[in-house]
Formats: structure tokens, C-alpha cells, sequence
């Protein structure tokens, strides 16, 4: 059966007549509708507002379980913050400014095949598989308090092995007075490398006490699991008692200087970061207020702040001579 | 057939003799529709607390939302005048108070939201923090410069200051540059959305000296050609 179209103009597209007649009111409405789909222009203008409130569901990404942890030291009484926040809520630069661009972008990166280069003062500098270097020593689990320079802090239990054992193990001279690191700097896999937010790669550096300290570490997992590489994997720096920043993140190259090296915070604002960023509540560069941290996900921020995070009684005593007003 | 627009006070919607007359009724319409969707960031903010989904820094995601829908409101008023000179819109007009008053909201709410989270409600440390902080003080300076217009914001007081009100209403420019100050200093590094908020600034601005320039220029004109 064939059915034919009408010719003529379908009635309903005909325009009532009475809302011909009210045309200009459905204009006005149509300016208060434009004027909010310029608020969300302006919502694309600082995109994060809304997306921070909607964290993007964690894909599952390719985490192996380590084994052979051997110890397990707890150093904070509070509970470990949940797996989904310590994944969720990152600063890794390299990915974005925001808290949630290494969740979102860091999947992209390729953490294997992953070497580590070892040279400066040191008698055997080397170049290592990830796999190797992590068989250095032995795997212990070690509960932290990070404490960021934006004033909150999270207890995070980390997986890894004393940086002291590399360095042992790569027997350095007398004159490598500091320890500098790097992160990979691979632009294809790195959205963020290509805005010039800082002076790229990442770099970061310590003392040599300080890197053969039994607190500091390098860390390849979290939860008993490799890490993400939203959290710097397969190996990032460990310094309990620093601002989180000094913690290097996917470490590409570990060098042996005898110079307090620079440092990309420093670098990009010496008034506002130190070398040495021990985490202090009686030092506050103008930008910030160190006295208190939001102990996430707690919504104040009224937890305050120790000096060394916490850690004095263990490391206080190699910056006895060290004026930490100057020195921060 | 009945005519919904009609029922409301007649004359209620008309602006200015000249201007076409517009059916009152569908002015608050679109009145209503603006405040709503206004309404839609804090909304979703709510319900983001109460389903617990506000990511690892809850408070920081709440102080920050506040903040970028104060700012985004904040342009949305200073738009209004760009584009009435631009497309001979005046219709926009009508919906400046609206805006404004809800870039005073969200600044409230963002105010409200750093004193609770981040100093408990002292009043002390607070201070303290607005005289110490370079980039506080600058909030603090954009929030305040924003509290007379909201003030001033009724009918009765328009009627009040006279010309006056428009000068009053001219500190809106501070509170523009005191915010793209107070953002550029918040974070750790000037990119992203401070920059693009510091641009919007700019231009809006620039938008409003071009056209006194434009207009100084026309009037000399006119006065050598006498």
C-alpha cells in the first residue's frame, strides 16, 4: 500500500497563532537561555570546578601484587587513607595542574620497559632494569604521613626499599656530597611536559645524610601492590619528613653531585620553596600557613602541624647546627 | 485562548519609553529560568557532599567551585554592558542585577567556606591571615568591594544615589582585579584557568576604556568639524 505525503504545509508546522502573537516574549526567554549557556562558556573557562566535584571512576589498571614484602613499619597512628583518594587526588605536573589530570592522563604512560641510570662521584655508576634495582634490598611496607605544602596531609602505606642501598651498592666518593634525581621526560606520554609550567624534567635533590637515611625511600608500591603511575610509578622518592614535593616521582636518573644542586621549586620560586623543605609549622614563606593541615578527608584544616612531620626524634639531629628559619 | 502574560502588573517589564514592550509575564519567565540555573553549581555541590563524592579534599573542592562560580558570575556582569553596546541588546540588562548578585552569593559561599574549613570560624586567625597573605588579602579586597553594590543593589537605593550609583557600582572594576590578582597568586603556577580568568578580566575591561576612548575621539571630531 502506497501512502502519499500531503502536498501542502503539514499542520504542525504551522505556528499557533497565539504564540506568533507572543514571538517577542519567547525571544526574551531566549535571552535569559543564552545567558546561561554563556555561564557554561564560562564553566569550559575553568574547567575543573564541576569535574573536581565528579572524580572519573578509576579504570583498573595493570597492578601486579609484590611479593617478598619483608617488614612492615608504621610510623602514624591514624588509619591509611582510603585507595581511591591516594590514586584520585595527585600533584604529578607532568600530567596536568589538577588533582585529578595524572588520574586521568597517567595511564598512558609506559612503565616498561623502565631503567635507572646511576653516575656521578661514585666509583660504580651503572644503569639499571627496574627489576634489578628493586631487587637491591628488600621490599618493606612502610606507613608514612605525606604532608603536601598545600597544607593537607594523607597516611599513605607506601612499598619499598631503603635509598640507602642503592647508593651503598653504587659506592660513592667522598666529594658527592648530594644526591640529585630526575624524572623521565617523555613528552608523548606526558600532556603536561607541554606547557612550560616549570623548567622541565622534574628535578629534586638531597643531602647525603639525608638520602642514606633509614626513613627515606624509594618507593615502588602501595597496598602491597605496584604503583600507579599517577603516584610516580614504578619508582618514586620517599622523604617522610619533607613537603610531598621533594618526592621525586618516576625516576629516570639518580646522580651524585658535590654541589647543593637546584631544584625545580626552588627554581621556579626561591621565595616561596627551599632546598631542603623539611616540613616545619614555625616557617611560613608569605605564601603559605604551615602552622595547621587538613588531615584528609577531614573537611578542617586543624590538625597542627609538627615540626619534621612528626619524624624529629629521628632526624632532627642532622640539622642541629642548621639555621631552619634560613634554611627551609 | 488565554494570555498568560497578562495577568502579571502591567508595564512591570518595560525599561525605558522607546524600548519594545515585552509582555511582562515572559520576562519573569526568563527571570526565574536564570535563577534556577544559577542555582544548578550549588545544587550540584550539595548533592556531591551529601552522596560523599567531592574527591579526597571535599573542602578544597568546595572553596574552590565556590570560587570559580563567584568569578564566572562576576564576568558574566561585566558582560552585560559589552555586549549591550555591541549588538544594541538592551534586553541584557535586565538580568545584571540577577548576576551580580549571585557573583556576591557564590563569594559568600567561598568566604564562608575558607573561614569554616580552613581556620575553623576564628575571627583572629582570619585577620591575621588577610593582613599576611598577599593573595588573601586580595580575596578578601574582591569579596568586600562587592558587599555595597549587593547592598546598594535595590530599587530604593538606585533611586537614592542618583548618579552616584553608578559611580558606586563602578568599583565592580576593583573587585574584577582584585579576583584575577587573588587567583594568579593562589596557585603555585600562573597557567590554566587563572590565566584565562585574568584574560576575560582584561578584555572586559579593555572593552570599557576602547569605548570612552572611541567616544572622546568622535566628540573631538565633531567639535573641530563645528
Amino acid at each position: 500500500m502506497l501512502i502519499k505525503r500531503p502536498a501542502d504545509i503539514p499542520s504542525s508546522e504551522i505556528t499557533d497563532e497565539r504564540l506568533y502573537l507572543r514571538r517577542r516574549d519567547f525571544m526574551q526567554i531566549g535571552a535569559g537561555l543564552i545567558g546561561a549557556a554563556a555561564g557554561g562558556l564560562l564553566a569550559a573557562c575553568g574547567r575543573n570546578a564541576v569535574d573536581a566535584a565528579m572524580p572519573p571512576a578509576n579504570m583498573p589498571e595493570p597492578q601486579t601484587p609484590l611479593t617478598g614484602i619483608k617488614g612492615r613499619m608504621v610510623t602514624v597512628t591514624d588509619p591509611p587513607n582510603s585507595f581511591q583518594d591516594i590514586t584520585n587526588y595527585n600533584n604529578f605536573y607532568e600530567f596536568g595542574t589538577n588533582k585529578g589530570d595524572p588520574a586521568k592522563y597517567a595511564g598512558q604512560l609506559k612503565t616498561s620497559p623502565w631503567t635507572v641510570k646511576i653516575d656521578g662521584h661514585c666509583n660504580k655508576p651503572g644503569e639499571y632494569h627496574i627489576e634489578d634495582l628493586i631487587k637491591m634490598s628488600d621490599l618493606e611496607e612502610r606507613v608514612y604521613r605525606h604532608r603536601c605544602v598545600e597544607a593537607w596531609s594523607m597516611v599513605i602505606p607506601w612499598v619499598g626499599l631503603p635509598l640507602s642501598s642503592i647508593i651503598k651498592r653504587a659506592d660513592p666518593q667522598p666529594k658527592a656530597t648530594f644526591v640529585q634525581m630526575w624524572t623521565l621526560s617523555r613528552p608523548s606520554e606526558m600532556p603536561g611536559l607541554r606547557s612550560d609550567v616549570l623548567n622541565w624534567p622534574y628535578t629534586e635533590g638531597l643531602r647525603m645524610d639525608e638520602a642514606m637515611h633509614p626513613l627515606t625511600i624509594l618507593a615502588v608500591g602501595l597496598y602491597g601492590k605496584t604503583l600507579l603511575n599517577q603516584n610516580g610509578a614504578p619508582v618514586r622518592l620517599v622523604v617522610p619528613w619533607k613537603y610531598g614535593f621533594k618526592g621525586i616521582k618516576s625516576i629516570v636518573r639518580i646522580s651524585f653531585v658535590d654541589k647543593m644542586p637546584m631544584t625545580s621549586w626552588v627554581e621556579e620560586n626561591p621565595s616561596w620553596y627551599g632546598f631542603y623543605s623539611n616540613v616545619n609549622p614555625g616557617v611560613n614563606p608569605v605564601r603559605w600557613d604551615q602552622s595547621h593541615e587538613r588531615a584528609l578527608p577531614s573537611l578542617f584544616s586543624t590538625r597542627k602541624t609538627e615540626i619534621f612531620n612528626g619524624y624529629g626524634d629521628q632526624v632532627a639531629s642532622m640539622y642541629a647546627n642548621l639555621d631552619l628559619r634560613k634554611w627551609y | 485562548m488565554s494570555d498568560v502574560g497578562s495577568v502579571s502588573t502591567p508595564g512591570a517589564a518595560v525599561s525605558r519609553p522607546g524600548a519594545a514592550v515585552f509582555r511582562p509575564g515572559a520576562a519573569k519567565i526568563a527571570k526565574v529560568l536564570l535563577f534556577f540555573t544559577s542555582l544548578v553549581p550549588l545544587v550540584l555541590l550539595v548533592h556531591g557532599a551529601r552522596t560523599n563524592n567531592l574527591g579526597a579534599n571535599p573542602a578544597e573542592t568546595i572553596q574552590l567551585t565556590t570560587g570559580h562560580w563567584a568569578f564566572r558570575f562576576l564576568l558574566l556582569t561585566l558582560t552585560i554592558t559589552p555586549v549591550r553596546r555591541l549588538t544594541g541588546w538592551n534586553i541584557v540588562i535586565r538580568y545584571r542585577r540577577m548576576l551580580g548578585l549571585f557573583a556576591f552569593f557564590y563569594a559568600c559561599c567561598h568566604f564562608a567556606a575558607y573561614w569554616a574549613f580552613d581556620l575553623n570560624f576564628a575571627i583572629g586567625a582570619m585577620l591575621g591571615d588577610v593582613a599576611k597573605r598577599p593573595f588573601i588579602t586580595m580575596g578578601f579586597a574582591a569579596f568586600l568591594s562587592m558587599a555595597p553594590l549587593a547592598l546598594t543593589s535595590t530599587k530604593g537605593w538606585i533611586r537614592r544615589l542618583g548618579r552616584n550609583w553608578t559611580r558606586l557600582h563602578r568599583l565592580i572594576y576593583v573587585s574584577g582585579v582584585c579576583a584575577a590578582i587573588h587567583f594568579a597568586w593562589k596557585v603555585k603556577v600562573f597557567a590554566g584557568a587563572p590565566v584565562r580568568y585574568a584574560l576575560a578580566v582584561v578584555l572586559l575591561l579593555g572593552f570599557r576604556v576602547f569605548w570612552v576612548l572611541l567616544k572622546d575621539r568622535r566628540a573631538r571630531a565633531l567639535k573641530s568639524a563645528l
